[in-house]
């Protein structure tokens, strides 16, 4: 079933984009457009004149948006969302999961929410998968270094490998520092004392 | 110690003016002050309008009309705001393309900027251009509610150019500028540094006049903060103004200009090469590569007495918003708006004492 509202999605982060489109997709909201590319997007908005229009906000191009909503007799009137002051956790929601939306003056706000509801949970999705992303990345790194440390260690205090990460432990411990910094500055130090 | 700081979470767009801001916490005044000054660095005029309004920003960097127009319900997401404090004079300039320059020049334009002459050698090109049936001129603007629009609608009007219909006036980033002039995308714009000398430097464009000649000594960007963070927050308030007024002084002693290109280029601020921001915070602004003379005072930061807000020039904007039809008139609003552009919070802040009467402001055709 088509809910016969066309939703523009403005998003540079392809994988973002996609991620919002089939979010509405399973709504049921089948006209669902991304636009990645800036160049000419006055134009495609005229052409494809959508219902509701998410953009994300590191985008810099929004000044610009706004402001042909204000002028442009080829659109169809867009609004900024939640002009409704009552709606004012739904801005804060939106604002700090970083994404926004436009909507046609008219447009009911019953149909429209679940719209912005739906988006703003994708970006949240969106940042904690990156997150995760990240910190996995950092731990695989955190691990690799320790692993180094270790290493350095065993060869130059001739120390097992449980002795070396004991060593490293107390070391933290006893100076209320991380595992990892202790490790990273002993690889410094042995890389600078190196021959 | 360092418990006792409280923290001020403020916004900024990356433009040279953000300098105050950015000096109050990089160089110390704000700590001084006991303020732990954290800047957020962001995107476009609208996000911050946004968060300033859902309470991420405590006080953000603004066009000098944003608190006017939020205050008057002109945009979404609208909040009653003040300007307590001017944050830099100045610093706007009018540049056109290379091409529009040469038949501009054809028609007598002043080499030196004088707003006058170059406006009617531009109404000179545009009836010329009129009668080959020419393509129509379109500038850009960093914002609708922008002393950038408003000193190129003055700019334009005084030279009898309707900026509504013998020209097209668009909205685009300012960073975005310099490579739009360069494609062909617009034939002109007004933006504050460094975009201005990213042209000159490109040799794709060539400023024409600039803010400090049409409205000389004119407020550009202010210290915007909610009338409901300044009434719970006014000590905080006080203490922040009194660090980025002496960080304005910091920031106007040429000595400290090198200091200040190298802070601002740097990655979490401007991120851009110190050759176009140079100019403006070294006094060497030029109209085009070429020329021999700088421009004089194109972009002051000063504390003091000059930091301090005029409901007058608060009152230019806002006749500005009604002349451009943005705003209805309103003896109401008038008063509205002469308490948002307030010197009081300021000048108790700083212990100034009470001001005599105010000037009269005078742009470049007031007789």
């Amino acid at each position: 079933m088509s809910s016969g509202i066309s939703i523009l999605v403005i998003d540079d982060n392809k994988i973002r984009a996609s991620i919002i489109e089939e979010g509405l997709r399973d709504a049921g909201h089948d006209e669902v457009i991304l636009v990645h590319q800036m160049d000419g997007l006055v134009r495609q908005i005229a052409d494809i004149n959508p219902d509701v229009i998410v953009i994300d906000l590191e985008n810099p191009n929004r000044d610009q948006l706004e402001h042909m909503f204000q002028v442009s007799r080829t659109v169809h009137r867009p609004i900024a969302m939640f002009v409704d002051k009552a709606d004012s956790l739904s801005i804060e929601a939106a604002v700090d999961a970083g994404v926004s939306a436009y909507v046609v003056d008219g447009l009911k706000r019953e149909r429209v929410k679940p719209i912005l509801d739906m988006a703003v949970s994708r970006f949240r999705a969106f940042s904690k998968l990156a997150q995760e992303l990240e910190d996995a990345r950092t731990e695989l790194a955190d691990r690799k270094s320790i692993d180094r440390a270790k290493g350095i260690l065993m060869k130059s205090k001739g120390l097992s490998e449980q002795e070396a990460y004991e060593l490293l432990r107390r070391t933290a411990m006893n100076q209320s520092r991380k595992i990892i910094d202790v490790a990273q500055s002993l690889i410094i130090a042995s890389g600078l004392l190196a021959d | 110690m360092e418990t006792r700081l409280t923290s001020v979470i403020a916004g900024f767009i990356p433009l040279l003016d953000s300098a105050v801001l950015v000096a109050a916490k990089e160089i110390g005044f704000a700590e001084r002050e006991g303020i732990a000054l954290k800047l957020v660095r962001e995107s476009s005029w609208a996000n911050i309008r946004d968060r300033i309004a859902v309470g991420h920003f405590d006080v953000s960097h603004m066009l000098a009309p944003m608190p006017i127009a939020a205050s008057l319900n002109l945009t979404s997401l609208s909040v009653p705001m003040l300007a307590p404090m001017v944050l830099g004079l100045g610093g706007n300039a009018i540049t056109v393309s290379s091409t529009l320059w040469m038949e501009m020049a054809d028609q007598g334009a002043d080499q030196n900027g004088d707003p006058a002459s170059t406006g009617s050698a531009l109404a000179r090109v545009i009836r010329a251009r009129g009668e080959a049936r020419g393509s129509s001129i379109r500038f850009g603007v960093v914002h609708p509610f922008s002393g950038h629009a408003y000193e190129l609608r003055y700019w334009l009007a005084a030279a009898g150019i309707d900026p509504d219909r013998h020209v097209e006036i668009t909205v685009l980033a300012p960073q975005l500028m310099a490579d739009a002039l360069t494609a062909g995308h617009l034939d002109g714009y007004c933006v504050g540094e460094p975009w201005n000398s990213a042209a000159v430097v490109a040799k794709t464009g060539r400023i024409v006049t600039c803010k400090q000649s049409i409205w000389p000594n004119s407020p550009e960007k202010v210290l915007g903060v909610t009338r409901k963070w300044a009434l719970a927050n006014p000590e905080v308030l006080a203490a922040l103004m009194r660090a980025m007024s002496a960080a304005a002084d910091w920031c106007s002693d040429p000595n400290n200009a090198n200091h200040l290109t190298e802070i601002l280029t740097g990655p979490q601020y401007l991120a851009c090469t110190p050759s176009i921001c140079r100019p403006a915070l070294c006094g060497e602004m030029r109209f085009d590569l070429t020329a021999a003379q700088t421009i004089p005072d194109f972009l002051t930061f000063s504390g003091g007495e000059t930091a301090a807000p005029m409901p007058a020039h608060g009152r230019w904007f806002y006749e500005q918003m009604v002349r451009w039809r943005q705003a209805e008139f309103s003896d109401d609003q008038v008063e509205e708006v002469s308490s948002i552009f307030s010197p009081s919070l300021y000048r108790a802040a700083l212990g100034l004492g009470e001001k005599a009467a105010e000037g009269s402001i005078r742009l470049f055709d007031t007789p």
